[in-house]
């Protein structure tokens, strides 16, 4: 083998940098699951606590539910969502989805900071921003 | 081919390290602008587009320029080019990633460029410009390396490459004819709405291009063992002249109508330029600047005894690559916001960090054009042995 | 068995392939279980939106001041302080500049020194969505050029396309700037180009906009596609300009200026 020392090297500094997400988490492992919490106010008061589609529709689907809910009344002028359940949502991330779930902290942030994921809405969107400022 | 570039002397790595320190300089202070936002530089809600349009638009010219030797060369027969037709076709890969970059530091969104290619938009000549673009820099790529590699290995270049470099003469073309639609089709922007901007587009490409050619031709001449041939060189010194000649002449075309048609929105950008407006007259000296550099570099290129001397012609190329630059890279792209569309003046000056990451952009650019110069200079160096 | 770097290199690539079509399948077989999307039925109804000002009914500054800050504080706009980063919707500008093309040197003086209200004009034949790269701006059927500030690239063509200079671009995160935060609103995020939206929020669930409602009669708004329409009337009644006419962009933001 020509060069062996350098290729051995170089595979060696390949090798560190590769698993380097993997011995920089060691010892972190004890993250709890997520538990996104329902206990908001209005939440509560709540006869029937439903959201606008199954609970496990959300969970797998929310994210393409709201880009929908976006183009739909943004771009198309359609405010109004008809679930399955034949009900119509007005489309608002803002003045709809955190009416309810007003405690971002503890709804939104728990899965996205578990799934190290951020998403960008709230650059813009308020989580419900009357409350939270009071805070 | 490659490894040519990791065989280098002394003075090639240190040009490589200190244009890798210039573009590490321009990464992290764009690392800053993407924190702060475009704040950071001097463009405006009136002058909105600044110093990364007008480079990314300078650019596009040299880029397109290579097909000023491919033309001679490949529909001509000019054999006298074959040694730097490749010098040509490396700056235009060099060239064409300086304006992509500078179109990504342009924008205030990047991580959504993608968009464009997403939500295709025939009628958006920005959507038309990213194609011919990108297409004009694999075209390249994919020539200049195989051409290469052919003489190398001294053997023809494939067959399926011919058609290629046919294709890229008017696809040189269309790169710089798409860009300046991007300015000359704007209702409300009298300064760009212009039917010969293209054209001037082009002239000012062909003679900013094939100058900045000579210059490299000149230093690569002096550092390395290839010399690329007085005689080449003087062929396209009169490129360069009759392509300077030309832009002078649609400078003055513009002029014509502008002022003879006496219309105050055509008039009123080049008074800024010019003349300045109730004393904003930033840009004034340099524009001057411009107009006397590029008299005094055709005075030196039409005179045959200053074109045929080296060391004139030299000088010649770069001042009106200065002249050139001010031009397109500064003026055009700023007069067409000054006035604002309310002929109000609001001026416009790039800042310090805003020229950190231009000169960043160029140095990456450089230094793609280093290590392809290397390349190609290694593989004539080769065959001269 | 012996494999060869070709062959190595065929299943290698045949592999990777296999898994990239298997991974676009999971893509689109996600589940759906929407039913459908509707218009709201108390929005208001237009097929061309536009407005008229009526300039002479503004006679003090608090007239403009009104109506300036209904739009901005309700939509988050924030001020810079600076014309640099500066962001405006609706704003003032006087006479000459305002139609820069039109201006005489003998306007009557109250004409020549009254504020004009200047807003972006939602034209039918908009520069701006003409040159968008990614259709982030767009024409409404309604007639509003509206702009999708999740698609906005913030390449600024935009901008120099508009010959109204209407759109403002957010060189800076502009929430530290917003005075009093609106939180039925969205603000924007740095990056993007924003402008007027002709109030469409407010328009879909069956108000005006919140301009002309502050203007307390000042601003009309109705819909120039229907004669019988307020707006039309007023039109065939009062002579109207509209800014930089020449350009052929049918702006759909109407002025009165003088007359009875």
């Amino acid at each position: 083998m020509y060069d062996g020392g350098k290729i051995i090297a170089g595979i060696i500094i390949f090798l560190a940098f590769a698993t380097f997400p993997f011995y920089s988490n060691i010892g972190k492992a004890d993250i709890k699951p997520p538990k996104p919490s329902l206990d908001t106010p209005v939440i509560k008061e709540l006869a029937v606590k439903k959201c606008v589609e199954p609970k496990e529709y959300m969970r797998a689907n929310h994210m393409q539910l709201l880009i929908d809910w976006r183009d739909a009344a943004l771009r198309e002028g359609k405010r109004i969502y008809i679930n399955s359940r034949g009900e119509e949502v007005f489309i608002s991330l803002q003045n709809t989805c955190m009416k309810c779930h007003s405690n971002k902290k503890k709804f939104c942030d728990e899965c996205h900071s578990y799934a190290n994921v951020d998403p960008y809405c709230w650059d813009c969107h308020f989580a419900k921003a009357k409350q939270e400022e009071q805070r | 081919m490659l490894e040519k570039a990791l065989q280098g002397g002394k003075r090639y790595w240190t040009l490589i390290f200190i244009l890798l320190g210039l573009a590490g300089a321009g990464f992290f202070t764009y690392l800053y602008q993407l924190k702060e936002g475009l704040g950071i530089t001097g463009m405006s809600r009136d002058v909105s587009w600044g110093f990364y349009v007008s480079q990314f638009t300078f650019l596009v010219g040299v880029a397109a320029s290579a097909v000023m030797l491919v033309i001679p060369y490949y529909l001509h027969n000019y054999k006298k080019f074959s040694k730097i037709v490749i010098l040509g076709e490396f700056l235009a890969v060099s060239a064409v990633t300086m304006c992509l970059l500078f179109i990504f530091v342009d924008m205030g969104q990047p991580m959504r460029i993608f968009n464009v290619i997403l939500h295709p938009t025939p009628n958006s000549i920005l959507f038309w410009d990213a194609i011919v673009l990108n297409g004009y820099l694999l075209l390249n790529i994919i020539i200049g390396w195989n051409t290469l590699q052919a003489d190398l290995k001294e053997v023809p270049p494939p067959k399926w490459v011919k058609p290629l470099i046919y294709l890229s003469i008017p696809w040189a073309v269309s790169i710089h004819t798409v860009t300046a639609f991007i300015y000359a089709g704007l209702p409300g922007r009298d300064f760009w709405l212009t039917a010969i901007m293209a054209a001037r587009f082009l002239a000012s490409a062909f003679a900013g291009g094939p100058a900045l050619l000579i210059i490299l031709a000149m230093i690569i001449r002096k550092y390395t063992k290839f010399d690329p041939g007085r005689e080449p060189i003087q062929a396209v010194a009169k490129i360069v002249t009759y392509a300077m000649v030309a832009n002078f002449f649609f400078i003055l075309l513009e002029l014509f109508t502008a002022l003879y048609s006496n219309i105050p929105g055509h008039i009123l950008p080049f008074k800024y330029l010019f003349f300045g407006i109730d004393g904003h007259m930033k840009l004034v000296p340099l524009m001057w600047l411009s107009i006397f550099l590029a008299i005094f570099a055709i005075a030196l290129l039409v005179w045959p005894p200053t074109r045929r001397n080296e060391t004139t012609l030299l000088f010649a190329c770069i001042i009106a690559f200065i002249s050139l630059w001010i031009d397109k890279g500064f003026g055009l792209v700023i007069g067409g916001f000054v006035p604002n569309p309310f002929e109000r003046v609001f001026e416009y000056w790039p800042t310090l960090p805003e020229l950190i990451i231009t000169i960043g952009v160029y140095a990456v650019g450089f230094l793609v054009l280093t290590v392809l110069y290397k390349v190609a200079i290694s593989v004539r160096e080769q065959q001269l042995s | 068995m012996s494999v060869n770097r070709r062959e190595f290199l065929k299943y290698a690539g045949l592999t990777c392939i296999g898994i990239g079509v298997g991974g676009a399948q999971l893509f689109v077989t996600r589940a759906k279980a929407f039913s459908g999307y509707t218009p709201t039925n108390y929005g208001l109804k237009a097929k061309r939106w536009a407005m008229v000002i009526d300039l002479r009914k503004f006679e003090h500054e608090e007239d403009y001041k009104k109506v300036i800050e209904a739009c901005h504080s309700i939509h988050n706009v924030p001020d810079f302080g600076n014309p640099k980063d500066e962001i405006k919707w609706i704003w003032t500008e006087d006479f000459e500049h305002s139609f820069p093309y039109q201006m005489n040197h003998y306007v009557p003086k109250e004409v020549e020194e009254k504020p004009v209200l200047l807003l972006c004009n939602h034209c039918e034949h908009a520069p701006c969505t003409r040159v968008c790269p990614t259709k982030a701006t767009f024409k409404r059927p309604d007639g509003i050029t509206a702009q999708d500030y999740h698609r906005c690239i913030g390449c600024r063509f935009c901008m120099a396309a508009c010959p109204y200079g209407a759109r403002s671009f957010n060189w800076r995160d502009p929430r530290p700037y917003i005075k009093h935060i609106n939180p039925e609103f969205p603000t924007r995020m740095p990056g993007v180009v924003e402008k007027c939206n002709f109030c469409v929020e407010r328009i879909e669930t069956g108000k005006k906009p919140a301009c002309v409602e502050a203007s307390e009669g000042k601003m009309l708004f109705g819909d120039l596609a229907d004669p019988e329409s307020e707006i039309r009337r007023y039109l065939d009644e009062h002579f109207s300009i509209r800014r930089k006419p020449h350009l052929g962009t049918q702006p759909a933001v109407f002025y009165i200026i003088g007359g009875e």
